[in-house]
């Protein structure tokens, strides 16, 4: 009915098609009837969100509906709703965001905090600095080294394996028995509990070389078995869509398979293998468990991963937060968390655009 | 898609197209004789550096099976009422694997739709540039470590989620999931299952979008040249050609979800298997292995270790189960 | 060719550089001061040098890291380690010979005794006393900074039975206080801990007609309430829970939180290090082990009013022979610090620990005095 009502004043082109204000028109209607709905329950900013945007969905696609139709009110649906997953994911992380920086800042400006150990630093320093309102002392230089080395360790270890394995799954082992029986494996092993790779990374070195042996590279295995099949599956996954087509053409050209492999379907792949093999990364740069029960627990710098305890930016974290250095009073080492977890994020990011600008300089140009 | 195949031969010009010039091959056969021997030693050599890898993981993972079963044996093996205070081994695991399952499952159930929701929004939605920075965010957001989840979830989510609970419980106390008395920490299993989608969706999303950029344009552009919807054509060429690559995705996350120990056992108040999820209750195998480990000794670290076992094992069901789903849906990914 | 061989180039130089950077500058001077560290260690005996490797107790962490510090600052030559990883993996670490002594909220049992003979040689370990924590029961009621409560009531409390605040068996030992008619919410550990172990311990010695469950380091999983991971978990718990009550290693509890007086006797006793130090003090030693092992059986019944009951009592293991003299001179060096006055002040000053009394002090000294070399 409005659609006849209206065409009258608007051209061809533009008849059957909501107006341009329609969505703003939506969000206001959304905005006080959300704001009227949230009152009645007890109101909250939460719930007052919350209406809003199922009001306004759902004023703005039935709209839709009425005057466009069917197909089009199902589009804008779909749009909403995807806009709507979008909004909730934000809030969420943000949140996380939020509270690693507010809380990590304040430690992260502290002088000597990136470039001291934690040797030497107790619950009487921290007493002290609480006390007379000094600057907080200990630092995290010894995590930085240690998660640095322990992570370049898992990645060297790891990507070649886990890169060739899944060239053989899609390139070689297609329909083999081995070639299934490792996809099924290897998603078995995205399952590990940490803390058992932890203990069986352990256990696998105090066979070999004795007891007590705890060094950054017991740990740097302990994560292998964690990282390998996140870079099995997920770079699988990327080679698999490239479409068999480019191999086609490069094998009528005569092109070796390995050849082929290396450069037509790797390059086609690599901005989703870097993805990939960051989120692998990403994924146990930033566990505990493991590093415990493997690696020890240092408070001095070590730079070699062969020998002696190493220290971490995970457990340096779960140590400051779940037992103080001075118990009554944990604001020192709760700063000292918080600073240590934003240097984490900060080398993730780092880890991203570097990833990022390999994938770029790598990838073939394909127009997106 | 279509340029990149222009660019292929000129990435590829090099000795090996020459060689093949000088005689056409007959045969497929006869093409790999002709071919220089070095290429032929690159190809063996190549093959056999892949299928080495891959047996390595399958002896890693072999080890790794072993390692389990020999310290788990005891717990099996002993008299059941020295297991877990006198309960015996499989009434101590059972409640576990129940939570387990539950607590995942109510994570993917959040998780997968608004991830897949989120990467359309990056991949198809988004202005390019919005979408490259999104990207990066939401990469960043899965590295943050599970410690830094698990204090965000005590310190901010759980008493924001109080209200929420004794809300559910006043309003829909008559399902047996919401029934009360709220927790007054909104320390419970929602509020741990919400914690570890946030953990998952990162990881998800990030592998959908790749995916989901890596669907043909040429079909992209064939539905809307026929006048489809964004949507209708996201409904019929993205998410059909995705799909295989979606059940990946989702399998990755549960591995995460199922495996995860710090941040459940920080954000969880344990206790006995309890329908509702608003009441502190519930427990994880992984957040009670985290959480026991550190004082266990002999047979109870045995029965910790089979606990280990026995999520390992359900692991292999679920992963055995995606997989049988993939190959059914096969024929319809848009791929190879 | 040219644009992508420099952005290889490049990517490979920033990477270079940030490494460079990275492993440029960095010291293990945390506390920015030359070497005059606090806690001014008078360390008995000649200087040692070496490694000590050790891992176990939680609880004792905060206290080892200023031992740690004290020590190493009288014996520049020696590396001091440590692993929090929990008393159970430290016993098992200990026994498989990974390190020169453990830290343990509990004493060796005797299969484990058995066990360290393999590494110990025939005398097997020693349990030494070396770190005191009295626990608090500990409350977020507004208004409220102590309460007295009986043994039967905090069992009853914990048990689930008493449900309020303003219930008859609470108001009947605090007349004159205003209870809310609040709903209590007990908080317990998640985790096994050797402070359950302990306050659990107490209950059943204390209040046996209510508490009838054993010892544990296990909280019964049948009680209702609330829990959270270690002790700073739960004081954030209760801390963020008005009506929560739980119990905590002392020195993690925080001003707003009230604290309750105990029972002993027919008296109140509050928390004090003192009277924690005494309950340990009056504490019958185990029996069936060595002399010079002193694993306690700590007397939670006492009826001397200057002592509070719910303690927890940390060890430290270590073997009666080591296979070098080197080993056996770092091994008493460190024990010595670590009873020693001032190392019992430090550790009260880092971690807020209650300090040894003098009496175990010196058995303590007497059983490190007979560590020997592996005949």
């Amino acid at each position: 009915m409005t659609a006849i009502a209206t065409s009258g004043r608007r051209s061809a082109l533009t008849r059957n098609r909501l107006p341009r204000y329609a969505p703003w028109a939506s969000l206001a209607v959304g905005l006080i009837v959300g704001a009227a709905l949230s009152t009645l329950v007890g109101f909250s900013l939460f719930g007052w969100g919350l209406f809003a945007a199922i009001v306004y969905t759902l004023v703005y696609v039935s709209w839709s509906g009425a005057v466009e139709g069917g197909r089009k009110a199902r589009d804008k649906l779909a749009t909403s709703l995807v806009i709507g997953a979008f909004i909730i994911v934000v809030l969420p992380l943000f949140s996380v965001i939020w509270t690693v920086l507010e809380g990590g800042i304040k430690g992260f400006l502290t002088p000597g905090f990136l470039n001291t150990s934690m040797n030497g630093v107790s619950g009487i320093q921290d007493n002290m600095s609480v006390n007379t309102g000094g600057r907080v002392l200990g630092g995290i230089y010894h995590a930085i080294i240690g998660t640095l080395l322990i992570t370049l360790w898992a990645t060297v270890i790891s990507v070649p394996i886990g890169l060739l394995t899944s060239i053989y799954l899609v390139e070689y082992g297609e329909g083999r028995r081995l070639a299934r029986a490792i996809t099924l494996f290897v998603d078995v092993m995205t399952g590990i509990p940490s803390i058992v790779a932890g203990l069986f990374a352990a256990a696998l070195f105090a066979t070999i070389f004795g007891p007590g042996t705890e060094t950054g590279f017991v740990a740097s295995i302990a994560l292998t078995v964690l990282m390998i099949p996140v870079v099995v599956r997920s770079s699988e996954e990327m080679l698999r869509i490239v479409p068999n087509e480019l191999r086609e053409a490069a094998y009528a050209l005569g092109v070796r398979k390995w050849r082929t492999i290396l450069m037509v379907v790797i390059p086609t792949a690599i901005s989703g293998i870097a993805s990939g093999i960051t989120l692998a990364i990403a994924r146990v740069i930033g566990e505990t468990a493991p590093i415990l029960l493997t690696a020890g627990f240092a408070t001095k710098i070590n730079f070699n991963v062969f020998s002696d305890w190493m220290a971490s930016l995970p457990t340096y974290i779960y140590f400051q937060i779940l037992n103080p250095a001075s118990p009554s009073n944990p604001g020192p080492s709760i700063q000292r968390a918080w600073g240590a977890a934003l240097v984490l994020i900060i080398f993730v990011m780092v880890l991203n655009l570097v990833a990022r600008l390999v994938a770029r300089i790598f990838a073939p140009k394909t127009g997106r | 898609m279509a340029k990149t195949l222009h660019e292929t031969p000129s990435v590829t010009k090099g000795r090996d197209v020459t060689a093949t010039q000088t005689k056409t091959p007959e045969s497929p056969k006869e093409l790999r004789e002709m071919s220089s021997g070095r290429g032929a030693a690159g190809d063996r050599i190549f093959s056999g550096a892949a299928l080495a890898a891959g047996v390595l993981i399958l002896v890693a993972l072999v080890a790794v099976a072993v390692f389990l079963v020999v310290q788990a044996l005891p717990a099996f093996v002993a008299p059941q009422s020295q297991i877990a205070n006198g309960q015996g081994f499989w009434p101590y695991i059972f409640p576990l694997v129940v939570g387990t399952v539950i607590a995942a499952a109510i994570a993917l159930l959040i998780a997968t739709p608004i991830s897949i929701g989120v990467a359309l929004f990056i991949s198809h939605y988004a202005p390019r540039r919005l979408a490259q920075i999104l990207g990066y965010v939401i990469d960043l957001l899965a590295a943050i470590p599970s410690v830094i989840f698990g204090a965000w979830g005590i310190s901010f989510l759980a008493p924001a989620l109080v209200p929420g609970y004794t809300w559910l419980s006043n309003a829909l106390g008559w399902i047996p999931i919401f029934a009360g008395p709220p927790s007054a920490t909104g320390k419970t299993l929602l509020t741990a299952s919400i914690v570890l989608a946030v953990m998952v969706i990162p990881i998800i999303t990030s592998v959908c979008r790749e995916i989901f950029l890596q669907t043909p344009k040429l079909h992209e552009e064939a539905a809307l040249a026929l006048g489809a919807t964004r949507w209708e054509m996201i409904r019929m060429t993205v998410l059909p050609f995705a799909r295989p690559g979606i059940i990946s995705a989702v399998m990755l996350g549960l591995g995460r979800a199922l495996g995860e120990t710090m941040a459940v056992a920080l954000v969880l108040s344990s206790g006995p298997l309890i329908a509702s999820l608003i009441r502190s209750g519930n427990q994880t195998i992984a957040a009670e292995i985290a959480l026991n480990f550190p004082e266990a000794s002999g047979l109870s670290l045995n029965t910790l270790i089979a606990a280990g076992l026995v999520l390992f094992l359900f692991t292999l069901a679920v992963n055995i189960l995606a997989r049988w789903v993939i190959s059914r849906h096969k024929e319809f990914s848009g791929a190879n | 060719m040219k644009a992508l061989r420099f952005g290889r180039v490049s990517a490979v130089a920033v990477v270079a550089a940030g490494a460079l950077a990275l492993s440029a500058c960095g010291s293990d001077n945390g506390t920015g001061s030359s070497a005059t560290a606090t806690g001014s260690a008078t360390s008995a005996g000649p200087k040692v040098t070496g490694t000590l490797t050790g891992a176990g107790s939680t609880a004792q962490s905060a206290a080892i890291d200023a031992w740690k510090q004290g020590f190493t600052a009288a014996n520049p030559g020696v590396t001091v380690q440590y692993n929090p990883v929990g008393s159970g993996a430290g016993r098992k670490t200990f026994i498989s010979g990974a390190g020169q002594f453990a830290g343990s909220d509990a004493a060796m049992t005797s299969d484990e005794l058995t066990q360290s003979n393999a590494v110990c040689g025939t005398d097997g370990a020693l349990d030494l006393p070396v770190y005191i924590s009295p626990i608090a029961v500990a409350f977020n009621l507004p208004g409220v900074t102590t309460l007295n409560l009986s043994p039967d009531t905090i069992a009853k409390i914990f048990r689930g039975t008493i449900t309020t605040w303003n219930d008859p068996a609470i108001a009947a030992d605090n007349s004159g206080v205003s209870l809310p008619s609040m709903k209590i919410t007990p908080v317990h550990r998640s985790d096994d801990s050797g402070t359950t172990q302990n306050f659990t311990d107490y209950l059943n010695k204390a209040a046996p007609s209510v508490w009838t469950d054993k010892s544990n380091q296990t909280w019964p999983a049948s009680l209702p309430g609330e829990n959270a991971k270690g002790t700073s978990g739960v004081v954030t718990t209760v801390t963020n829970t008005q009506g929560a009550i739980a119990y905590s290693d002392d020195s993690a509890v925080s001003g707003s939180l009230g604290k309750a007086k105990v029972k002993v006797g027919s008296s109140w006793v509050a928390l004090s290090a003192q009277g924690a130090a005494k309950a340990v003090e009056l504490s019958q030693p185990a029996t069936g082990r060595s002399a010079n092992d002193l694993a306690l059986n700590l007397d939670r019944t006492p009826t001397d009013t200057s002592a509070y009951p719910i303690v927890l009592v940390s060890y430290h293991i270590v073997c009666s022979t080591y296979k070098d003299q080197a080993t056996v001179d770092l091994v008493k060096a460190w024990e010595n610090y670590v009873v020693s006055d001032s190392g019992q002040q430090t550790a009260a000053a880092a971690a807020k620990s209650a300090p040894l009394s003098s009496a175990l002090a010196s058995k303590a000294k007497t059983a490190i005095a007979s560590i020997k070399v592996k005949s």
